[in-house]
């Protein structure tokens, strides 16, 4: 536990004191505060639209204003998150650092939680961002809170999972731009394979749509907690720091 | 303190180390000497728990490399060849990071950084970025770093690589000064570097242990019995060689005079010597005689040339297996 605590505070450390931390923070909350404000136009829109007209179309902020609000978030993570991962061990194996930690009293699940629960740290502070756009609603409006929580867990859970497939794919590599790269491959696909449900429905359809890291979020961002999708993210996430750990094993065998 | 038993690592296409084994005494300083390329990081990084052994084990302290990995990682400091800096961390803050990791905590913690800048001579740039620190105070900090746990046992990669002549006596004395309290492995392909530092030599080639001995003995097989390669020509072309033999044997000191090859008119003796310096004697000897002394030197003389005996004196040998520097 200790070690993942000191692994963790050394990476979250090189995140601050380098501009990575800084520069995604900055475009996260920049993009989304960009979505917000489009989002927040058009409702403001609707409303006075719905004034002139005279009628009293139910308006509600957590439908129209945090539900889709919150997809975008998701969407956006996916373009952060290699740029979270790519250094983790690319970096460590290019500069000789990992022979210190692998020589060291640390068991190697320990030292890949600890980076791991770092990235997710970094990528929770991008979130803190977006609380900061979603007060405005409680201060003048009147939403519900529930369903936000549980839209900000399944971005948690969303990101550890890809977080955790980004830790694994950096363990391949002393290269952080093929990590980088790589990773924003994969995140990608795992976006886009959903679409293949919009014009096919045979089983294959149904698994490689079933895959896409999209299609659990929708429960989440309606406010919906769905255990079923919510074993998904746990499921992405323990694979990937699984495979880390077998990488990092098989890393010692071939070297 | 260090026991290593037919250690193997082989790779997909060759074998880096070679059913190595030797033994390494409580408070010893012992010199892993060998080519580029021979396997010492291999070993190395097989006694430090970094690569898992093929075949063969060792222990270190008592405990098992494979078994019991933690607890070998715990009595072991290990310097890298490149030491392992973080380029964005403090000097403090990193050996404070170290030491965490090694298990120290709280007042010991700070006691232990303070003392190994001091030791280390690293105090005075105790608040710099280790990015900006030149080649003689990373390699420092990265001995800092390796004896921050008071381990029983201290690995060095080439310590002293990469250093101006002042940084490698200064670095040479520092580890002479550890030597009381840590049993001390480094590996160097230097050699003066193993006179200088060190009490026992394992000579290492191609994966394979050429020589394990004391410094000692070694120079005293060097430097004890002197042989002598001798070239002479006669005179008018032909030489008479037992003329030659006999006349040799008979200087004081000269304990055996064989003849070697011949190359046309040039032969090739060689002379034993009990006695110090017996070549002016020897020189004085074939003129008076009336032949041509074309050559004379001493065969196989110093470490140098031992090593170079030993590990078959290749110009150039392979690089080491993917391993070298790379991970």
């Amino acid at each position: 536990m200790r070690n993942i605590w000191i692994i963790w505070r050394k990476e979250l450390n090189s995140y601050f004191v380098s501009p990575i931390a800084y520069l995604l923070l900055t475009m996260f909350a920049l993009i989304f505060g960009f979505f917000f404000w489009n989002a927040l136009g058009y409702f403001v829109l609707m409303g006075m639209e719905e004034q002139m007209r005279g009628q009293a179309m139910p308006m509600n902020l957590n439908e129209q204003i945090i539900r889709p609000l919150l997809s975008n978030a998701s969407v956006i993570g996916l373009f952060f998150i290699p740029m979270i991962t790519m250094r983790l061990f690319a970096e460590e194996k290019r500069t000789g650092t990992i022979e210190l930690l692998a020589t060291s009293p640390i068991r190697d699940v320990e030292m890949i939680l600890g980076k791991w629960l770092a990235a997710l740290t970094l990528y929770a502070s991008m979130l803190l961002f977006t609380a900061l756009n979603f007060a405005f609603l409680f201060k003048y409006g009147n939403p519900d809170w529930k369903p936000l929580a549980i839209g900000y867990l399944g971005l948690l859970l969303q990101a550890g999972g890809l977080l955790a497939i980004g830790t694994f794919i950096s363990t391949l590599t002393k290269n952080q731009i093929i990590a980088g790269a790589a990773t924003f491959g994969v995140c990608l696909l795992l976006w886009v394979l959903e679409w293949v449900s919009g014009y096919e429905t045979a089983t294959w359809a149904q698994v490689l749509a079933y895959m896409s890291v999209i299609t659990h979020f929708e429960s989440f961002a309606k406010g919906v907690l769905d255990s079923k999708d919510a074993i998904f993210y746990l499921t992405v996430i323990f694979l990937g720091l699984f495979f880390t750990t077998r990488s990092m094993e098989s890393l010692r065998w071939r070297s | 303190m260090i026991t290593v038993k037919e250690l193997t690592k082989r790779y997909a296409r060759n074998t880096a180390v070679d059913r190595i084994s030797f033994e390494v005494q409580k408070g010893q300083i012992v010199g892993f000497l060998g080519p580029n390329g021979a396997g010492k990081t291999t070993t190395m990084r097989m006694l430090t728990c970094f690569l898992p052994p093929t075949s063969g084990g060792a222990t270190v302290a008592g405990f098992d490399v494979l078994e019991q990995p933690l607890e070998v990682k715990k009595r072991i400091g290990y310097l890298p060849e490149t030491p392992p800096l973080y380029p964005e961390m403090e000097t403090s803050e990193y050996l404070a990071f170290v030491g965490k990791l090694k298990g120290l905590s709280g007042a010991d913690l700070n006691k232990r950084v303070d003392y190994v800048c001091e030791r280390c001579a690293v105090a005075d740039v105790k608040q710099k970025l280790l990015g900006k620190l030149s080649k003689g105070y990373r390699q420092r900090v990265g001995l800092a770093q390796a004896i921050i746990h008071n381990p029983d046992v201290l690995i060095l990669d080439e310590p002293t690589a990469g250093l101006d002549p002042k940084q490698i006596n200064e670095t040479r004395d520092l580890i002479k000064g550890l030597a009381g309290d840590h049993t001390i492995i480094l590996s160097t392909h230097i050699l003066p570097e193993v006179e200088q530092t060190c009490e026992q030599v394992i000579i290492i080639n191609k994966g394979k242990l050429v020589a394990t001995d004391s410094v000692h003995n070694l120079q005293n097989r060097a430097r004890g019995a002197e042989s002598i390669l001798l070239e002479l020509a006669g005179r008018n072309g032909d030489l008479d060689r037992t003329a030659v033999e006999r006349r040799l044997g008979q200087i004081a000191g000269v304990s055996r005079v064989q003849f070697k090859t011949s190359h046309g008119n040039r032969n090739v003796f060689e002379v034993e010597s009990q006695k110090g310096f017996v070549r002016g004697d020897l020189a004085r000897a074939v003129v008076e005689a009336g032949w041509d002394l074309n050559e004379l030197k001493p065969a196989a003389m110093s470490l140098e040339e031992i090593f170079l005996q030993l590990t078959g004196a290749e110009a150039s040998s392979p690089a080491e297996p993917a391993s070298k520097g790379t991970q």
